[in-house]
């Protein structure tokens, strides 16, 4: 078999690959038996779904993508690992449903998901998605097929969500749903001018709308630091989307790699300065379909082209806010000064910390910033880390590819018992990726 | 209407039975495995704007002719009426596995011509007896011409192509439709880790080209369209021009 030899390479969704490809078949266990990881669309930004140097192939789930059971009196769902957001959600809309938490982007796989346990704009009110799992089925290290929930193999259940892939392969996901009480949300934006009232904006949002999100401008220092936009939304009542039709939604796409110059400072700081404005400072509700709501970057297919071939990393951590107040925009003033400009920096209060062993958010503030890669961003990242190390932050694993291992090791107390779990099930640390060998120390 | 799919797990096969379920459609599943195939039943079920899609499974493997009778017997025991029998089921192997193993290529063989056409001849003798119907069969591009890649494959898919030409022509004025399917090349886990040639295609893209062919009972579709065209031109070859190339 071809794997990886006629250049073929498998790319993280910022753009960093290396040689190697997928082995794909409708029949997942099959092709996971002997991979060291599955992967699933491929869109963590980093190295989290390449696999190790010198391994050339890892499973594929995007064909093991079968709807098992619809169950929409309870409301549950079970399905293949390799179902994506974007087969999915046609089906419960239909019926008045929804996933309970959904990321950025519907181009996700179920077991995509699960293995980073993912977060939304509901995170401080609903949770991560860990959450609503109810029972997984997973090929372990040694070709077994093991189903666990809360009251089967907890603890592989709990280290399963958030656990990266590595203990074992994900097969089948069984989940509980969200009734709607219309297709529709209701959405409103508000432009604020400073960190401070962009926090306070996020809190008291926080208590009326289910899903918020804020988008702040990181160019901007000193007093206006922080100038942004909160995001704000909830499902609309039947009265309120009274008479809304669906709508086809027009798919862009960009068709070639920017050139690496057309991202820089200036057409950021152009763009920042623009996008602010396209915000009233009084807030407008309007109704909005889920995909534009949730979804808004996906209806520009390629849009990580526009960082150009260079491609780019996302630098995603949580900082305890309450236990060490001010912690965001230290982070952010320092991210400035270190030149960390950023076209696209994402701000979300999180809520309780999910069972998850290694589950990213716990209560605090997330910052997530785009940066393109340049010969620094590898020294940037570390550096930034070691702001995040000093507020008692973490880092998101499914965007970083440049973290070093011993300040993961110092930002992850919870490393240990995953190591602990994952060695009953995997002493040989066989199931592993490029990531885990950087961060976890695992056998290249 | 009521289809009956053999090969619906995998593939081509599965977009084209959840192309059905999601228009309404009522099937009956073939194949080898039970299990996977209650599985796509179910995966068609949500599928169905009416919740429930498939009218029940049976088990039918093309290296076992004599499996097709009663898989089909049980197929029309639940649906009442056949509108359509599809068949997407095939082996596929490169020339250069099948030259080194020789049980393979017999298997090959079998599969894809002796096995599939004696499972027609079962459906058409029960389309027939019902008063007609429609056989919706995949065949392929690879049995247009004799060619350096496909020598053994394209061989039963030559033969399969002209058993359903000589069908369409001999029953068609007793109400039998034989839709001959030539797909190009298909991005599925038959042809998982080949490189694609130019106009590969996903299986969804070709599910509704196929659904509209067996509802008009086309004798023969390619799709996607485009290989009508190439093959036009590779039928056209001079033989000392095919001896060179490499394809």
């Amino acid at each position: 078999m071809s794997s990886g030899e006629n250049g073929e390479r498998l790319a993280g969704w910022g753009g960093l690959s290396v040689p190697g490809r997928e082995l794909r078949s409708e029949d997942l266990a099959a092709v996971a038996r002997g991979a060291v990881l599955t992967r699933g669309l491929g869109r963590s930004y980093g190295d989290s779904a390449l696999p190790p140097p010198g391994v050339l192939t890892v499973a594929g789930s995007a064909l093991a993508d079968r709807i098992l059971e619809l169950d929409v009196e309870a409301p549950r769902l079970r399905a293949e690992a390799g179902l994506s957001l974007r087969a999915l959600v046609p089906h419960l809309l239909r019926r008045g449903l929804f996933p309970p938490v959904v990321p950025g982007t519907q181009f996700v796989t179920l077991g995509g998901m699960v293995a980073a346990d993912v977060h939304g704009k509901n995170h401080h009110v609903d949770g991560t998605i860990g959450r609503y799992v109810t029972r997984l089925v997973l090929l372990t290290a040694d070709g077994e097929r093991v189903t666990c929930s809360r009251a089967v193999e907890p603890e592989l259940f709990r280290a399963t969500l958030g656990g990266m892939g590595l203990t074992g392969h994900i097969l089948e996901v069984e989940l509980a749903l969200r009734r709607l009480p219309s297709r529709w949300l209701l959405a409103e934006s508000l432009r604020v001018d400073g960190i401070d009232a962009f926090l306070d904006g996020l809190e008291q949002s926080a208590r009326a709308w289910r899903y918020t999100v804020g988008w702040i401008d990181c160019l901007t220092t000193g007093r206006r630091l922080g100038r942004g936009v909160v995001f704000r939304g909830r499902w609309a009542t039947a009265e309120e989307a009274a008479g809304r039709r669906e709508r086809r939604e027009a798919q862009r796409s960009v068709p070639f790699d920017f050139p690496n110059w057309a991202l820089n400072d200036a057409t950021a700081r152009l763009f920042n300065a623009v996008y602010t404005r396209c915000h009233p400072r009084r807030p407008r509700p309007r109704v909005e379909s889920p995909r534009r709501f949730f979804w808004p970057l996906d209806a520009i297919g390629h849009w990580n082209r526009i960082y150009g071939r260079r491609g780019f990393t996302q630098f995603q951590c949580v900082l305890p806010e309450r236990e060490r107040p001010g912690a965001a925009k230290r982070f952010l003033a320092a991210a400035a000064a270190r030149g960390g400009s950023s076209f696209l920096c994402v701000v979300k209060d999180c809520g309780e910390e999910g069972e998850g062993v290694l589950s990213f958010p716990r209560p605090g503030i997330s910052i997530a910033l785009d940066l393109p890669l340049r010969p620094s961003t590898a020294e940037l990242v570390r550096a930034l880390a070691e702001v995040v190390i000093e507020e008692g932050g973490r880092i998101y694993l499914a965007k970083d590819a440049f973290v070093r291992r011993d300040q993961f090791a110092r930002m992850e107390p919870r490393l240990a018992e995953f190591e602990r779990i994952r060695a009953r099930w995997d002493p040989g640390r066989r199931l592993r990726s490029a990531q885990s060998v950087r961060l976890f120390g695992d056998p290249a | 209407m009521n289809a009956v799919v053999l090969g619906a797990t995998r593939g081509a096969g599965r977009a084209l039975a959840r192309a059905l379920a999601a228009r309404g459609d009522r099937l009956f599943l073939l194949g080898r495995d039970l299990e996977e195939l209650r599985r796509s039943a179910a995966d068609c079920d949500v599928r169905s704007p009416g919740g429930a899609a498939a009218l029940g499974v049976a088990g039918c493997d093309l290296l076992a002719p004599e499996s097709a009778a009663p898989a089909l017997d049980a197929a029309w025991a639940a649906c009442g009426r056949v509108d359509a029998v599809v068949v997407t089921a095939a082996l596929f192997a490169t020339q250069e596995r099948l030259e080194s193993d020789r049980e393979l290529a017999r298997r090959l063989l079998e599969a894809d011509f002796s096995g599939t056409v004696l499972f027609c001849e079962e459906a058409r003798q029960r389309l027939l007896a019902q008063g007609g119907g429609t056989l919706c069969v995949f065949s392929s591009v690879a049995g247009e011409r004799g060619r350096k890649p496909v020598v053994l494959y394209g061989a039963a898919k030559a033969g399969l192509t002209r058993y359903l030409e000589g069908l369409d022509h001999r029953f068609h004025a007793r109400g039998l439709r034989v839709v001959t399917v030539k797909p190009g090349f298909l991005r599925t886990s038959m042809t998982d880790g080949l490189p694609a040639p130019p106009f590969t295609a996903d299986p969804d893209e070709i599910a509704p080209l196929v659904l509209r062919a067996i509802d008009r009972g086309t004798p023969v579709v390619y799709v996607t369209p485009v290989w009508r065209w190439v093959m036009l031109v590779v039928r056209s070859l001079p033989r000392f021009v095919l001896r060179r190339v490499g394809f």
